[in-house]
């Protein structure tokens, strides 16, 4: 019968243990977005600088982190670093390391993306009333570019979230892991429990990105009407 | 009367400006004295804004020398922010913060760079806003302003830091029509109180009513100085001339 079979998979335990992964899982991601975000924003400026070499050397970080694939970075950090060093260090703070390089390097470029978007008498009439740098990109050109790369910013926040699946491989028993782990167990007994599980994982990461999307779209209608 | 106190408020001499080495200046020598109004006039493309933003330094120039009340403002150690809080200057797109309302654009300056007293700050705020007739715009967003009323904001703003010059660049090129009357009267007003001024215009009748003195420049160069009522109505040079020519039918 259906709702003894739902009964069997979503055992208080089973989901006790779902919702200890969903923290991992939701850990790892928002202290990488918050560092990434805030890191980005210096990486962004970095990127917008004059000399040459500055720009040369953050485009060849941004393109690094681009071309080799998130799992590679795990397990370079995880296993070559680690050993190379030898250290050890937990799966889920490898995972943040890495996820957190991973946001600077796109959100340095999303914030990049907006500076240079400015129109640029908005730089030239903040000098004019006598800003200094810091000054011009703190009052002036920073807010303005917020509101430029917000929707660039939720969507690496999402893909950030999506990508923490990765990290089972370096060992980390997040959300999924979890899911999986009941699936094998109830198996044979259930056999839809596939279905069942990763129709919840489902549910629990839209938990997670649908906030991302809502806040995005208020302060977008707050900024534009 | 002594030398000093003759001295002149902004003198520039021999000013050579190049971009990519395509001269743009070329020996421009000019005094402006505390009190006066100059409007300069050219074709499009002359160097007009170009000489503006070198006064205050948005551009580095190549020779020559620039002295505000005969210090000079050339050399490495020129301290720019320091002098731009002195020469006031509006341009020709609509200017203001975005992120901030009219109040908030004002206020900027005189609190964050001058370190001046909020209250007082905003007392004179209210007083100019008031005097452009703005006052009840004073916590709107610019998006929520006509052109010619961000204009007028964007005088109030530089006002604010109690500039000895103002530099005004096209100030109502980007205006509807009907828009221009209010910001040139902004000016003319200002003009009428003393204050220092170089004006960068198209509205030639503006210009004859405002100006102590024209200044006509072309492909880079000085061509004519002269008084307004002698420049339009009898200029020396044939160039002057073609150039109020277009206006005149
Ligand atoms: N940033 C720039 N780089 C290169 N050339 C420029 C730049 N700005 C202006 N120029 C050139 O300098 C000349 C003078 O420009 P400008 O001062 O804007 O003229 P005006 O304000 O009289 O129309 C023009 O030939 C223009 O193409
Ligand atoms: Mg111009």
């Amino acid at each position: 019968m259906q709702s003894s079979v739902i009964s069997m998979v979503f055992t208080s335990q089973n989901l006790m243990r779902l919702m200890g992964g969903l923290l991992v899982t939701a850990r790892i991601a928002f202290i990488s977005i918050a560092i990434g975000s805030i890191a980005g924003i210096g990486f962004g400026l970095l990127m917008t600088s004059k000399s040459k070499w500055i720009k040369g050397i953050c485009r060849l970080y941004l393109e690094i982190f681009r071309i080799i694939p998130i799992l590679v970075w795990l397990y370079i950090v995880y296993f070559g670093i680690t050993s190379a060093l030898n250290i050890h260090l937990e799966g889920e703070l490898v995972a943040m390391i890495v996820f957190s390089l991973w946001g600077t390097a796109e959100m340095g470029d999303i914030v990049r993306g907006a500076l240079e978007s400015l129109p640029r008498h908005q730089i030239e009439s903040g000098r004019a009333l006598g800003l200094g740098f810091w000054k011009l990109y703190r009052y002036v050109l920073i807010p303005q570019a917020v509101r430029r790369m917000l929707p660039g910013a939720i969507n690496l926040a999402t893909r950030m979230v999506k990508t923490t699946s990765l990290v089972v491989l370096i060992g980390v028993v997040e959300v999924v892991k979890v899911g999986q782990q009941i699936i094998e167990v109830s198996r044979f007994q259930v056999q839809t429990a596939s279905l069942w599980i990763y129709g919840l994982l489902f549910i629990l990461y839209f938990i997670i990105c649908y906030p991302l999307s809502v806040l995005s779209k208020r302060l977008e209608a707050k900024w534009s009407n | 009367m002594s030398s000093e106190e003759k001295q002149p408020l902004l003198e520039i001499k021999d000013l050579y400006k190049e971009y990519d080495k395509k001269m743009v200046l070329n020996d421009i020598q000019l005094q402006i004295n505390k009190g006066e109004v100059i409007v300069v006039l050219g074709p499009s493309g002359c160097g007009k804004s170009t000489l503006l933003r070198c006064l205050n330094g948005l551009e580095p120039i190549q020779g020559g020398e620039i002295k505000l009340r005969g210090k000079s403002l050339s050399g490495k150690d020129v301290d720019w922010q320091k002098i731009r809080q002195h020469i006031g200057m509006v341009f020709q797109n609509y200017d203001l913060f975005p992120n901030m309302t009219v109040i908030e654009n004002i206020l900027l300056g005189p609190i964050k760079v001058q370190k001046r007293d909020k209250n007082q700050v905003l007392m004179q705020a209210k007083e100019l806003l008031d005097r452009v007739g703005l006052l009840d715009r004073i916590d709107a967003y610019p998006r929520q302003l006509s052109g010619g009323q961000k204009q007028r904001i964007a005088i109030v703003r530089a006002l604010c830091m109690n500039p000895e010059i103002m530099l005004f660049d096209e100030v109502t090129a980007s205006l509807d029509p009907e828009m221009v009357r209010e910001v040139l009267e902004v000016i003319l007003g200002l003009a009428k109180q003393g204050m220092t001024m170089i004006i960068v215009t198209h509205e030639m009748a503006f210009a004859q009513a405002v100006a102590d003195r024209i200044v006509f420049l072309d492909a880079g160069n000085i061509c004519e100085i002269a008084e307004p009522q002698e420049f339009f109505t009898d200029p020396k040079t044939e160039r002057a001339k073609q150039f109020l020519n277009i206006f005149q039918y």
